[in-house]
Order: C-alpha cells, then sequence, then structure tokens
C-alpha cells in the first residue's frame, strides 16, 4: 500500500527553506484532494443511486404484479375457517337452574344472503324482501343486487315463518345459511347473571356463538368444549324463587320510588346464590348497547348492582364489629358501653343518627338501636391491626371470587392509610365501599357458625365451609343480637311470622361524585337478613337505591322503612318455595284448645 | 458559446424566478403529483361519505376539506420548489428545530384522541403530527451534516447525524409510533448507503434490523398480533386486511363502479391507510396501476435526475426525500396486497389528511427543488482537464 502524506512535504520544505509563505502550497494540495476525493464519492452515488432506482422500479412492480393476481382471482363467500367451514363447533352447552330448568339453549335458525349474479329478478326480489323484512332499505337492497358484488348478507338471523316467506318469493339468488343462536326462554329472568351471548367468527355454513358477560362469559370456553358431551352447566339459582325475588323486588322498587335495587339470596353452608336479582334489568335475548364513555356505567340496565354496585353499606357493618369484640373476649353481649358524645377520633366529631344520645348501652343494645358511637368504641378496643385482619378475612378487601365474570370487577375500596378514625367510622359501615356480594358473604359466615364461605353460582351438593373466622360462639351471638334488631329495634317491619327473621338495617348517604362529600337527600338503603335466625339456612340482601317512601308527612328513606319491608315480603314468598316450614309459636295461644282435625 | 456547444444547463444567474423555476423544473414529476392529488379527490369522493355520515357531517365534507388542505399542499409544495437548494437548507434546518421542540413536547401538550398513542396537537379545526413535518427537516439535516462529513477537515457529520437519528427514533417509538420511526430510520440509511457506507456495516445494519423486529415481535403485543396476522397463510374477513383483499377481488380489472363499493363502509379507515382497496373495488387494476405508475415515475425519475448532481448536500436530502415519499406509498399498497405486515401508513397525497398533507407537500416541494436543473460545473471540469 502506498501512503500518500497528508501534507505535499516535497513542496513544502525546500519552500520553506526558501524563507516563503506555505499556506498557498497546503490549500493548492487541499482542493485537489476535495476534488478527487469529490469524485470518487460522486461515482459511488451514481452507482449507488442507480441500485436504488431499480430497487425501487421492481418493488412497485412487485406491489403492481400482486394488485392483479388478487384483482383476477375470485371473489369468494366469507369462510371463517381454515380448511372445512366444520371447525366451527355448534354445539353450545345449555344452562340449567339447580332443579335442571333450562335458563339457555341454542335455537336453530337460518341466515340469509344473497349471490346477486345469480338473482333472476333483482327488482322483485328486492320489493319482495322489503315487505318481510320492513327495516331493510330499499333502494340499499337494488342498488346492492344490481351491482357486480358476488356475495352480501341480508340478515343474519331469520325466523322458521320469514324463512319460508323469502323461499316463496322462488328466486335462485337468495340462498340460506344455517345458524345457530342462543335463546333464553324465560326472557329477562336471571338476565345479569346468564349475560348474553353473540356471533363471534361466521360465515355462510355456521356462525360461532361466544358469549359478551355473565356466565356466559366466565364459562365460554366450558360451554363452547365439545369435549364436555353437551352436558348442561348446572347454577345453584332456582328458577322459581329468582321469579318470585324479582317480581317482589320490582313491585317493592316501585313503591319506595327507587331508581334502582338489588337482592340476593345465598345458602349459607354451600355458598350457592339461589337468587341474585339487579334492577333495571333487560332482556338478554336483545342486549342492549353497551353505554357509551361519557354515559354513567351504572346508570345502565346492563350494570349487576350485585357484584358491581360498590357502595358503602351503612350500618350493616355493626354487626360485624361486634361479633369481633365478642370473639376476642373484649366484651359479650351484656357489657355496657358508654355511647355518650361527645367523642373524638382523630380530629372529627362521632355523631348518631339525628344526634340522639342512647347514653349506656349493653353491647346487645348498640345493635338494636344502631349506635355509631357504641360501635366506634368497640373498634377502637379491638384496634387497627385486629380489626383490618378481621374484615380481611370477610374477603372484605378483594373482588368476591362470585363466578360471573363481572365480579372480578367489584373491587372494594378501602382506606390506604388506615387510621384509628378508619376503624370507627368503618365500624358502623362508612369508608368501606363493598358490594351487596361482599355483604351476603359476611352475613354468610356469622350465620354458619363462623365460616367464610365463598359464595358461587355454581350448584353444589355438600357444604363448602372455608376458613374459620369467628367462634361458633360469637356467631351465636351476634345471631340473637339480629334477631333482636327485628323484634324490638329498627327492623320491626322485617318480621315474617314463623320464620324467624334476623338483620340489620343500614342507611348510607351517597357519595357526591360531582362535587364531592355526599348527598343531603339520596341514600343507599340496606337490608341484611338471615333467617331461621336460630339455625339460619339463608342469607338474604335487599338494597335499594335512592329510595324515598313518602306516605307520611316526611319522606322516609332509611332502610327500616324501605328495604326491612321488601325483605319480609321476599321472604314470606321465598320461604315456603325453598322447603322451610313456618315454626308455629304456640305460647302465644293459650285460649285455644287444638283438636284433631276430623 | 461553449455553452451552446456543450450543451450546459441554459441558467442564467439574473434570470426571473418563474420563467428559470417553469425550464429547469422536472416537469413530468410535476405532472404526476398533480395527477394523484386529483385520483386523491375521485377517490375521496368514493371513500370519505361513509365516515362523514358516521360523524354526522354533509356527506363531502372530507371533501372539501381535502381541497382546501390540498390546495395549500400545493402552493407550499410550488414555492418550495422556487427555492435554491441554500434557502431549502437553512429553511429546513429551522422548521427541523421547531418540529423537534414540537415532538419533544408532545408527552405534555399532545392527545391521543382516543388511540392509545399521543402522536397529535389537537387545534381545534384541525389535528396537527409534529413527526409528519419533522421528517423531511430530519433529512435535510442530516443530509447537510453528512455533507459537511465529506469535507477535508470537516466535522464527524455522519456520527452527528447517527446521534440525532436514533434521538428521533427513540422518541417516535415511545409514543409509540413504529411506522414513523422506521421511515425516518430508513431514510437516514438510505442516505448513508448513497453517502458511501461501507458495505459490511450494511450487512450488520441488515442483521440490527432483523434483531430489532424479533426483540419488538416478543415485546410488544400490539406488533405481534399484526405481524402473526399477516404470516398467517388464511387472510380472516373480518379484519380490515380481509375486507381490502376481499375488495380487490370484487373489483376485478375495471372495478364494479362508480360508488358501487362496499369496502368503504366495513373499513373504518377506508379514506386514509386503505384508500387504494377503495380505488381496486371501484375503479379497478386500471387505476391502482396507473396510481403505482404515477409513484413510480416520480421516485425514479428524481433518483435518476440525482445521479447528475454533483453537490453532495443536494444529492443526499433529494435523495432521502425522494426515497421516503416512495417507500411509504410502496409500504401503504403493499399491506394492502398482503405484501407487507399491516401497518397504518397514509398513501401520500392521496389519502385524507389535513396537515400531513400539507407536509408532504413542503416535503415534494423540497425533493422537486433539489432536482431542479442546475449547472453542474461540466465546463470547469472540461476547462480542468478532468472530463469524463
Amino acid at each position: 500500500m502506498i501512503r500518500t502524506p497528508l501534507r505535499p512535504l516535497a513542496r513544502i520544505l525546500p519552500a520553506r527553506a526558501r524563507g516563503e509563505n506555505t499556506d498557498s502550497i497546503e490549500n493548492e494540495n487541499i482542493r485537489a484532494r476535495h476534488a478527487e476525493m469529490q469524485d470518487r464519492a460522486r461515482q459511488r452515488a451514481e452507482s449507488r443511486l442507480l441500485v436504488m432506482g431499480v430497487v425501487f422500479l421492481c418493488a412497485y412492480m412487485t406491489v403492481g404484479v400482486r394488485m392483479g393476481m388478487l384483482a383476477t382471482s375470485d371473489a369468494s363467500e366469507p369462510v371463517a375457517s381454515v380448511g372445512a367451514a366444520t371447525a366451527i363447533a355448534n354445539q353450545r352447552a345449555d344452562i340449567v337452574d339447580r332443579h335442571g330448568r333450562i335458563l339457555a339453549t341454542n335455537f336453530e335458525t337460518h341466515s340469509l344472503y344473497s349471490n346477486p349474479q345469480l338473482l333472476i329478478d333483482p327488482e322483485r326480489a328486492a320489493a319482495e324482501l322489503v315487505a318481510i323484512f320492513p327495516d331493510l332499505d330499499h333502494e340499499q337492497l337494488l342498488r346492492k343486487f344490481t351491482g357486480k358484488l358476488k356475495f352480501t348478507w341480508i340478515k343474519k338471523k331469520i325466523s322458521p315463518e320469514q324463512k319460508q316467506a323469502v323461499h316463496d318469493i322462488g328466486d335462485p339468488g337468495l340462498l340460506f345459511g344455517p345458524r345457530e343462536m342462543r335463546l333464553y326462554p324465560n326472557g329477562t329472568l336471571a338476565a345479569h347473571i346468564l349475560g348474553g351471548a353473540s356471533f363471534g367468527k361466521e360465515d355462510v355454513d355456521a356462525a360461532e356463538v361466544i358469549g359478551v358477560a355473565g356466565v356466559e362469559r366466565q364459562f365460554d370456553g366450558y360451554l363452547r368444549d365439545p369435549a364436555h358431551g353437551n352436558a348442561p352447566l348446572t347454577l345453584s339459582l332456582d328458577l322459581t324463587v329468582q321469579a318470585a325475588a324479582e317480581r317482589v323486588l320490582s313491585g317493592g322498587m316501585r313503591i319506595m320510588n327507587a331508581k334502582g335495587a338489588a337482592s340476593i339470596l345465598m345458602d349459607v353452608y354451600t355458598g350457592e346464590i339461589l337468587s341474585a336479582v339487579s334492577l333495571p334489568t333487560f332482556d338478554p335475548n336483545n342486549r342492549p348497547p353497551a353505554p357509551k364513555k361519557n354515559e354513567e356505567a351504572s346508570e345502565s340496565p346492563l350494570f349487576n348492582r350485585t357484584v358491581l354496585g360498590v357502595y358503602e353499606l351503612g350500618s350493616t357493618f355493626k354487626i360485624f364489629t361486634a361479633a369481633q369484640a365478642i370473639d376476642l373476649g373484649l366484651v359479650n353481649a351484656e357489657t355496657i358501653v358508654d355511647t355518650s358524645p361527645p367523642m373524638r377520633v382523630g380530629g372529627r366529631t362521632i355523631g348518631e343518627f339525628r344526634n340522639k344520645n342512647y347514653g349506656k348501652l349493653s353491647v346487645s343494645d348498640l345493635i338494636v338501636q344502631s349506635s355509631n358511637r357504641g360501635t366506634g368504641r368497640l373498634a377502637l378496643q379491638i384496634g387497627v391491626q385486629r380489626h383490618k385482619a378481621f374484615l380481611e378475612a370477610l374477603g372484605m378487601f378483594d373482588p368476591t371470587p362470585f363466578e360471573v365474570v363481572e365480579a372480578q370487577l367489584g373491587q372494594p375500596l378501602y382506606p390506604k392509610r388506615w387510621t384509628d378514625l378508619s376503624s370507627v367510622t368503618i365500624s358502623y359501615g362508612h369508608g368501606l365501599s363493598t358490594t351487596p356480594m361482599h355483604l351476603a358473604a359476611g352475613y354468610a359466615a356469622i350465620a354458619n357458625g363462623g365460616h367464610y364461605v365463598s359464595p358461587t353460582i355454581l350448584k353444589k351438593d355438600t357444604p363448602q365451609l372455608g376458613p374459620r373466622v369467628m367462634s361458633p360462639g360469637a356467631a351465636h351471638a351476634a345471631r340473637r343480637m339480629l334477631r333482636a334488631v327485628v323484634t324490638s329495634g329498627t327492623a320491626s317491619m322485617a318480621d315474617v311470622p314463623g320464620y324467624a327473621v334476623g338483620g340489620k338495617t343500614g342507611t348510607a348517604d351517597k357519595p357526591d361524585k360531582l362535587r364531592g362529600g355526599y348527598y343531603e337527600d339520596k341514600v343507599i338503603s340496606t337490608f341484611a337478613a338471615l333467617f331461621p335466625a336460630h339455625d339460619p339456612r339463608y342469607v338474604l340482601i335487599v338494597t335499594l337505591d335512592e329510595p324515598s317512601e313518602n306516605s307520611g308527612s316526611q319522606p322516609r328513606r332509611t332502610a327500616g322503612w324501605t328495604a326491612a319491608p321488601i325483605a319480609s315480603e321476599m321472604i314470606g314468598r321465598v320461604a315456603p318455595l325453598l322447603g322451610l316450614r313456618p315454626s308455629v309459636e304456640p305460647a302465644r295461644l293459650p285460649a285455644i284448645t287444638l283438636t284433631a282435625n276430623n | 458559446m461553449t455553452e451552446m456547444v456543450y450543451g450546459a444547463a441554459p441558467a442564467r444567474d439574473n434570470e426571473p424566478i418563474l420563467p428559470k423555476w417553469w425550464h429547469t423544473i422536472d416537469k413530468l414529476s410535476v405532472f404526476c403529483l398533480l395527477m394523484l392529488f386529483a385520483v386523491g379527490l375521485l377517490l375521496g369522493f368514493a371513500a370519505s361519505p361513509p365516515l362523514a355520515e358516521r360523524n354526522n357531517l354533509p356527506p363531502f365534507h372530507y371533501v372539501q376539506r381535502q381541497v382546501l388542505f390540498g390546495g395549500v399542499a400545493l402552493i407550499a409544495m410550488l414555492l418550495t420548489s422556487m427555492m435554491s437548494p441554500v434557502l431549502v437548507r437553512r429553511l429546513s434546518v429551522l422548521g427541523f428545530l421547531l418540529a423537534f421542540a414540537a415532538l419533544a413536547l408532545l408527552p405534555v401538550f399532545g392527545t391521543d384522541f382516543g388511540k392509545g398513542a399521543v402522536r397529535w396537537y389537537s387545534l381545534g379545526f384541525a389535528s396537527v403530527q409534529p413527526s409528519e413535518f419533522l421528517k423531511p427537516g430530519f433529512v435535510v439535516v442530516a443530509a447537510w451534516m453528512m455533507a459537511a462529513n465529506q469535507q477535508i477537515h470537516g466535522p464527524p457529520g455522519m456520527a452527528w447525524s447517527f446521534a440525532l437519528c436514533m434521538t428521533i427514533v427513540s422518541m417516535l417509538v415511545l409514543q409509540p409510533d413504529f411506522g414513523q420511526a422506521c421511515l425516518v430510520l430508513f431514510g437516514w440509511g438510505v442516505m448513508y448507503f448513497v453517502a458511501g457506507a461501507p458495505i459490511t456495516l450494511l450487512v450488520g445494519m441488515a442483521a440490527l434490523v432483523v434483531l430489532g423486529g424479533s426483540l419488538a415481535y416478543a415485546n410488544s403485543e400490539h406488533f405481534a398480533r399484526r405481524i402473526d396476522g399477516f404470516l398467517s397463510p388464511e387472510v380472516d374477513p373480518t379484519t380490515q386486511l380481509g375486507y381490502a383483499t376481499n375488495a380487490i377481488r370484487e373489483g376485478g380489472v375495471f372495478g364494479v363502479g362508480v360508488g358501487e363499493g362496499q369496502v368503504k363502509w366495513a373499513l373504518p379507515d377506508a379514506h386514509t391507510d386503505f384508500i387504494i382497496a377503495v380505488a381496486a373495488e371501484e375503479y379497478g387494476l386500471v387505476l391502482v396501476l396507473v396510481i403505482i405508475a404515477l409513484y413510480g415515475v416520480v421516485v425514479v425519475r428524481s433518483l435518476l435526475r440525482l445521479i447528475r448532481e454533483r453537490d453532495p448536500f443536494v444529492r443526499l436530502a433529494g435523495t432521502g426525500l425522494a426515497c421516503m415519499f416512495g417507500v411509504q406509498a410502496m409500504i401503504n399498497m403493499g399491506v394492502a396486497v398482503r405484501l407487507l405486515p399491516a401497518k397504518g401508513m397514509t398513501l401520500p397525497f392521496v389519502s385524507y389528511g389535513g396537515s400531513s398533507l400539507i407536509a408532504t407537500g413542503i416535503a415534494v416541494g423540497m425533493l422537486f427543488a433539489f432536482t431542479r436543473t442546475r449547472p453542474q460545473g461540466e465546463i470547469a471540469d472540461l476547462l480542468r482537464g478532468r472530463g469524463r
């Protein structure tokens, strides 16, 4: 390799020796090298630019050729799956209630499509189709039929009568494809549990039915899996009980002028949900569109209040505080607690409903009278750590494991920083927001003698008791208090003769999302019941959104006036359906001689 | 006399701007560009009424906007093409700095229009995507740096331009906007190639692109889904690609006829990313081939004219602009015919778009300014005895 020196030393050195300025020699040298370098760069760039041009030319030609190949190939009817169309498994399993009664099934129907090139008389076909399906647009149909289209859908689902009518048009360009649709024969019944289904992939030979919400979505894989041999999915729901509950709740909601309502009936040993109602409701056969972004999701009929309605549930939580205090041995049901004012915690004054002063009350009486300060004092005795741990054991901090897909989104809201004040307010149900389903699981633990039970929508044959959260004694004491609330406390309207209802009312002010703080005149009123109180089998939660009972001189909104009577009516209606016998109370009738009926 | 004999460029320094522009500009390319714009309007009449209907606007609302923005874009293009390369360079550097600042401030003031990537500024009547304006500016700045690199005692422009390129690419990837990032990277790569990249490095770069692609495939679900959709042999008819493919088939050679197409009702992006499918369905293969030919002529002719260019800066900047323009069109059409994986990219000058149309207009105007016939020092060569 011959190296060229950077400076033309051969000329510079003699020039320097002569005492001349060497700058001009260097500049000339640089200019010469520059010119040479640019020439080289230009030649290289020329060939590379040529390469680029050829590459672009080839690329464009490829696109053009490919376009030509596509354009000259035949348009095809849509094929949903690779290869055989039978790849769409058409049999979706039925869903039945606990007694095997159908909740969701499939219905053979047809889709209607057209191959306009095969139409003999497009104008007549269009006119007759519009006569059969008035919602079709004649102009648009005619345009499709007389254009160059080779395939077009007309209707995705038609009834057998409509199919016959289309058949009678007698045009060979009108074609039918078999198709299954999901049918909910009970209409709106259990709509929020079932959810709904729609079509996924579709072609002319079949369409895939996929679950979009509720159980249909949660168990979508199971329902579609042919391996189960079409065994139906058996839910824990009881259709009869569900129907009665919906009937009573919708009537009650109207009477109490509420804008929404929910109820849950749960078996306290198995965790089975026998009925779950959320109102307003919808028809899963004709599912309304999802709420738009700017609309409040909880206003939509699709909103499942039982698992998504996260609200402060008020005084219904007091029983948990009392049960824990007894469980820890801090108090017993007769221990006297001072509920008189003032009570200041963390700089806030704790008040009572209508600023009452109950004075000194026993633990049992403070539940019966629903004293905020009383439960608050119990919570302070329990302490923050133990209080938190107990509520966590009752599942109050996580979404419920309920197998309806929306339940995963029902995340309770609780304070990140849990202070003494948090414990006090949460002891009477403020500061912790949960769904009615959480509350049902909590009351089930009291009802079954102290075990946590996960609510489930699947039928179970044996008790599903979870870990113990309180002693049987504490649970027993709590049940006696709940019964006392009904016999002599705020929930006297909830009693059903013979069924020994026990329960606790809760009236919580609704938070004002726009302005912060709480509404003065909007409440969530809740009644949490268990029956029969001496040996509870079921827990019932009834909750009303913004109720107002207007028969008196002033509107009454408390749960004792609104939710409790509805719960009473519901228990009176469903308990016989569940096979519970009313216990006759002979002590009340000493003067009557019972004789044999002959 | 010498000029007459050797046919040098008939440019006279004190000639008025317009006549000088007219006999030095590449008239065929300008004609093709105007044709493309006309085709875009024609397709806008076909493709945008469904969108207008969805947004409750008069049917030709978007065509009117296209005419408005297109008019501005054409004027911008013509004005830019009248400038001298030096003026273009100066203005571009300024524009580049502005656009770069705008891009950097996107996370603060930008909006994502609910599409998951913060790429736009909302101005009320229109939205502006700074990366559209950044691209031509970047090409010029990078070309300037690379040209400076070829000076003896010049700055290390190549390294600078590479660092700049990487900064911009990483900013775009963070948005995320992989499409624009690829375009910028491609533009820089082409310029580097023409500026004399060593062959070994080119091979290494190709390997790097493959590596980066597979990394993106492994880590970005968005990206992976698109690639999977592309690699699967059968096209799912309910996807955008499925509709596009079917539309091209329905169209055949001569199309189903004006206004008869169906694909525009099914595809949300019929007026932008899949406008070629609308063209294929309504006007058939004929119009599509014409569109391809128009793009081909603009790009290839520009590249061929740049071969004669001696100024390294003009050569590089022109190459970058022409290739970016060409490759964007090619990717858009390649996606529609499933030669390339789905990537949202507009068809320059044809797709509907406000600010992007103007940005494309400016970029093409710059390209035309660079491809104008100029004296290339042939006489000086001859005089110095270095003629070829």
